[in-house]
């Protein structure tokens, strides 16, 4: 059972992490500091308005695509510390 | 050949494809018409799901909106691609671990409540209803401007296909053309951005392009009296942009359509990745469309830089203005706010092509886009209407006896049904659906995510709370949009009887009744008896992606 809990707890981390990043990116750059961050070029650009029309977007594609990657990798690690310990093992998932 | 006959070529060739592979993937059994047998590869449902999301408004209407808004539109750019990843994180693997048909199922289950799970199935038709009637009308303007048919006869070739794919195919059939058209539509919106992009800056990728013109645009504008183009807030207050954003990031999660697509995977790793496919194909088009919103404005700026008053005789303005997407004001046009006036946002996309002088072969393929992108939401949402009537409603509600054969056959009545109720509303918009559409984010936030989120990541939450926070949160969003556009909604008024609440506006508004919805539902539950151990158990189940 504990293996399934500490699976969780570890996953809410991730979560919430990358979560403070969508926010970040999303809110914080884009909308909250623009003003701020437009003083700054990137390119020929204000890197505030970049944030708000590309670079955010960006971002948000890279956090899924870690959060996949990440949370495959916890799964099948996840899997093995329950092999180990068959009694204790995660409730068994029946469908439905 | 000329532009109408291209796009009769494109058009053509395109819908034999649809109605091919529709024949192609006819099913047998509901849970193929439900859930397409749930053995969609991961990249095959990010392409649906990309197709199934971006409809007529964001390929025809979004880029023009942009256009016009500047900085202010980016509310859309970071709105609809943001959810993604509150989908991805907060929801998708969950459902699909959970693993049944649909959004009501899941809240049918999950609160241990057949009112939960009616509730959740009247909010889910409302919101499709009211979105997929404008697809309809999309499909009919497509027609009508490049093929010269009439709207209504236009409306019925879309229900025709439409019909043809969803009756035998339901959620297979549907969801293989839907990667057809996400081919069709990201191919027609990037081959003219690439065209424009090169003839402005000799860099044919428009993302890097954009930053060459930013400059030149906002000296124009500036020369012509307007304000810089990636000034921020505009049009929009601070708290607005910000509570438009995370409204439609969060209706983006909650849309019943969309959902709906990751209970078609194998597995919880595959429901993860199609996020991840989605998204990136969805990017292609979001980030393309800020540079296509910026060329236009530039170009037509600069042609009436150059052409003053004399802009209205360009033969563009004349093809437009015989549709009434144009209208030059009886004056002509003097100043540049005039000329901002007189164009419909909805023609920059349809028009950048044949403004920019490309070949007609590439202004035939915007059709075909458009088409695309209009059919694939509209079947998407077809189908969540068919299985919250036939599924949720009939199958578990009024007759749950009903046999395998009898279940098929309702859903295949149903998506019948619904298609040509839709195509009834496309032709004969009610003035009322038209101004809820643009609200289906706002009660889609405040109905639908905060119960799911809730309903996975809090153990504790229970029927009452669910039941009271998902009702609190529509009718508090829906009240305000209604005393907001009174002028549109209430008959005999005409103006509107609240102009914001707490500063924010009627698009922005569901983000409270999201607020109140978390606030609602957590409070009641913690004031009423926890759900019981077989919920409990399962939530813990679908929290743990482990066969």
């Amino acid at each position: 059972m504990h293996v399934a809990k500490a699976y969780w707890r570890r996953q809410l981390r991730r979560t919430g992490l990358l979560l403070v990043v969508w926010a970040v990116a999303g809110f914080g750059c884009s909308i909250l500091f623009v003003e701020q961050l437009n003083r700054i070029s990137f390119g020929d650009m204000p890197f505030g308005f970049w944030m708000a029309q590309q670079g955010s977007i960006y971002v948000f594609i890279l956090l899924i695509f870690l959060y996949a990657l990440l949370s495959g990798r916890a799964d099948r690690q996840a899997t093995l510390e329950a092999d180990g310990e068959k009694d204790t093992a995660p409730p068994s998932a029946t469908e439905g | 050949m000329s532009i109408q006959a291209w796009t009769w070529v494109t058009v053509g060739i395109t819908f034999a494809a649809y109605l091919y592979i529709g024949y192609r993937s006819r099913v047998k059994s509901t849970k193929g018409f439900y859930v397409a047998g749930q053995g969609v590869p991961a990249i095959a449902n990010g392409a649906a799901t990309a197709a199934d999301w971006m409809s007529a408004a964001s390929f025809i209407s979004m880029a023009g909106l942009i256009s016009f808004m500047g900085f202010d539109g980016a509310v859309y750019l970071m709105g609809w691609t943001g959810g993604y990843v509150l989908l991805a994180l907060l929801l998708a693997p969950f459902l699909r671990k959970f693993g049944q048909y649909t959004v009501p199922d899941f809240v049918g289950v999950r609160y241990y409540s057949q009112t939960a799970r009616v509730v959740a199935a009247i909010a889910a038709i409302f919101v499709s209803f009211t979105y997929v009637a404008g697809q309809m009308a999309g499909v009919g303007v497509a027609f009508g401007r490049f093929l010269e048919i009439p709207f209504e006869l236009g409306v019925a070739i879309g229900m025709v296909v439409v019909a043809f794919f969803a009756v035998l195919g339901g959620m297979k059939g549907i969801t293989y053309t839907q990667v057809a058209q996400y081919c069709v539509l990201i191919f027609a919106y990037t081959v003219p951005a690439i065209a424009i992009a090169l003839l402005l800056t000799g860099n044919p990728v428009p993302q890097l392009a954009m930053e060459e013109i930013l400059p030149k645009l906002n000296a124009i504008q500036h020369d012509l009296g307007l304000s810089s183009y990636s000034n921020p807030f505009t049009g929009l207050s601070k708290l607005n942009v910000f509570a438009i954003t995370l409204c439609l990031m969060a209706g983006t999660a909650g849309l019943p359509h969309v959902i709906v697509r990751f209970y078609t995977v194998k597995n919880v790793k595959a429901a993860r990745w199609s996020a991840f496919w989605a998204l990136l194909f969805i990017g292609i088009l979001y980030t393309t469309a800020p540079a296509v919103a910026m060329f236009a404005k530039y170009h037509i700026l600069q042609q009436f830089a150059e052409l003053g008053p004399a802009i209205a005789e360009q033969s563009w303005m004349q093809n437009w203005a015989a549709t009434g997407l144009v209208t030059i004001p009886e004056g002509g046009i003097q100043t540049a706010d005039q000329l901002l006036e007189a164009i419909n946002r909805d023609i920059i996309v349809l028009a950048t092509p044949e403004i920019a002088r490309l070949p007609a072969v590439v202004v035939a393929l915007v059709a075909a886009g458009g088409l695309a992108a209009a059919l694939s939401t509209a079947s998407g949402l077809l189908l969540v209407i068919s299985s919250a009537l036939a599924h949720d409603i009939y199958g578990s509600v009024i007759n749950p006896q009903a046999s395998e054969k009898r279940r098929l056959f309702v859903g295949r009545a149903m998506i019948f049904l619904a298609v040509v109720v839709a195509g009834v509303l496309g032709v004969y918009p009610l003035g009322f659906v038209a101004e809820v559409v643009a609200f289906a984010f706002g009660l889609a936030a405040a109905s639908f995510f905060p119960v799911i989120v809730l309903g996975i990541f809090w153990k504790r939450a229970n029927k009452q709370g669910a039941i009271a926070g998902m009702s609190i949160g529509l009718v508090f969003t829906f009240v305000m949009i209604a005393l907001m556009r009174a002028q549109n909604v209430i008959p005999g008024m005409d103006e509107p009887v609240l102009d914001h609440f707490l500063g924010v506006g009627a698009q922005g508004v569901g983000v409270i009744g999201m607020l109140l919805n978390f606030a609602v539902t957590i409070g009641v539950s913690l004031c009423t008896p926890d759900s019981p151990i077989s919920v409990r158990d399962l939530v813990e189940r679908v929290r743990y992606p482990n066969e």
